[in-house]
């Protein structure tokens, strides 16, 4: 096992994440260079990811590593019926590194036990993807300045939206204030509310998207509301556009507000967003570039600012 | 009469193990936690008796066998009220209650079907997060499971 393997958000403290985000404004000053010379990475797409693994590879090669891997676990031994533990032992043999995206939950978790080679997560199923948190943040820190003292509203599927809770447990250092905006079905779960009330975050809790929340936000981050997330399929027809957020809604709302969303997005951000520039989307991905430099070369133990 | 039914209840028992004030749900998971199912030793298992505070519980004697402190404590999962009774001679040599471990590996099976535990060969982690009531979760996908409602293996 590896210490410097990134599986889950809440593995690192927050100096650690502090540290991801100053070498990420230093990628993003720097994007290319060439300290991952002669190091070779492998990108490990069990399940397929066209965005995530375009960022990786994207970042690898900027600092010019090299990669070998796959984009579907059909073209490997996986299909087969080679287990997890014995793909990741042959590939461990020949690169430094290994970014693993894996339908099944816990996967990442396990490929760590299993291998002395760093691991980086890029999703396990509705489990953890902690180079989405980190870009999230990065984006958070470098609109607003900061990271202290901030008013996130969170809308749409905070039930089953992992970059919610993920981010949630990444501010637990940061005094924010939550708004949490679903519907009754999608509702924050009470372990995460649990979580707040520990750690004394403020949060408020509404089905209601008003004006009032806007106006008084930093950043909005608004999720996908999925159809299939819906027992009832009348309550999805009832709510599917109580969520969906237009340009009028923000006539009121902060300056330095932000509007967040992981992508790719559906309807709960109407286009006529997009020019508004407290629209953020386009310009957050572009940041998982810089996140993800930061977090390969943590992996790797080098650090491009010396 | 009740004290004689408590009496054949526990009936005497020359060496061995008495585990006692198990919850009566659970008794038989508890049964199974100490894998007694395959126990060639004589096994005598009671339910529903009568427990003040409880309500009804129940008891497993095992003759001639002593367990590994570690094997015990499973037991905490689903009944942290348990005593464990160590006979020797028709004496009670010693009275402990179970204690939970901080980790069980390879005790309870994950109930999400999506978790690499349920489709690699591999021994199941679970980390115990609460403990009144106890609350645990597993290692790999993060689930949370109440110890009562654990799956054992
Ligand atoms: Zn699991």
């Amino acid at each position: 096992m590896s210490s410097n393997s990134l599986v889950s958000i809440s593995d690192i403290s927050r100096d650690e994440i502090l540290d991801l985000l100053d070498r990420a404004r230093y990628f993003e000053e720097n994007p290319n260079s060439k300290i991952l010379d002669g190091r070779v990475v492998a990108t490990l797409f069990f399940e397929p990811s066209t965005r995530t693994r375009l960022s990786f590879e994207t970042a690898v090669n900027r600092l010019g590593g090299r990669i070998i891997g796959f984009s579907d676990a059909n073209s490997t031994s996986t299909s087969k019926g080679e287990t997890l533990k014995d793909t990741i032992k042959m590939v461990a043999n020949y690169v430094d590194l290994i970014v693993m995206r894996h339908h099944l939950e816990g996967a990442a978790r396990y490929a760590t036990e299993v291998t002395d080679i760093p691991v980086i997560n890029a999703g396990d199923g509705a489990n953890q993807h902690p180079s989405q948190t980190m870009l999230d943040l990065y984006s958070i820190y470098k609109t607003q300045g900061r990271l202290n003292d901030l008013t996130i509203t969170m809308v749409g599927d905070l039930k089953y939206g992992r970059t919610v809770h993920s981010l949630l447990m990444a501010m637990q250092y940061f005094n924010p204030t939550f708004n949490f905006i679903a519907s009754k079905e999608l509702q924050m779960p009470e372990e995460y509310k649990e979580f707040c009330r520990e750690k004394g975050i403020k949060f408020t809790e509404s089905t209601d998207f008003s004006e009032d929340v806007i106006n008084a936000s930093d950043i909005i981050y608004m999720t996908r509301v999925q159809r299939e997330r819906f027992t009832d399929i009348m309550e999805y027809e009832r709510v599917k556009n109580l969520y969906t957020l237009h340009n009028s809604m923000l006539d009121n709302s902060k300056p330095t507000l932000k509007i967040l969303h992981p992508l790719p997005r559906v309807n709960e951000i109407d286009r006529d967003v997009d020019d508004n520039p407290k629209a953020y989307y386009f310009e957050q991905a572009r940041n998982g570039l810089f996140a993800r430099q930061a977090i390969i070369t943590r992996a790797l133990g080098i650090d491009p600012r010396k | 009469m009740s004290t004689n039914k408590k009496e054949l209840a526990v009936a005497a028992l020359r060496n061995g193990t008495v585990i006692d004030r198990i919850p009566s749900s659970v008794l038989f998971q508890a049964v199974r936690l100490l894998g007694l199912e395959n126990s060639k030793c004589h096994v005598t298992i009671g339910n529903n008796l009568h427990s003040g505070k409880l309500g009804t519980k129940g008891i497993i004697k095992i003759a001639d066998t002593e367990f590994p402190e570690a094997v015990l404590n499973r037991i905490a999962l689903i009944a942290p009220t348990a005593v464990v009774n160590t006979i020797r001679d028709f004496e009670v040599v010693e009275k402990k209650t179970v204690k939970l471990p901080d980790t069980l590996s390879g005790i309870v099976k994950c109930s999400n079907p999506k978790c690499i535990s349920n489709n690699e060969p591999m021994a199941t982690k679970f980390e115990v997060i609460g403990h009144d009531p106890v609350m645990i979760r597993c290692h790999y996908c993060n689930h949370t499971v109440a110890g009562k409602d654990a799956q054992i293996l």
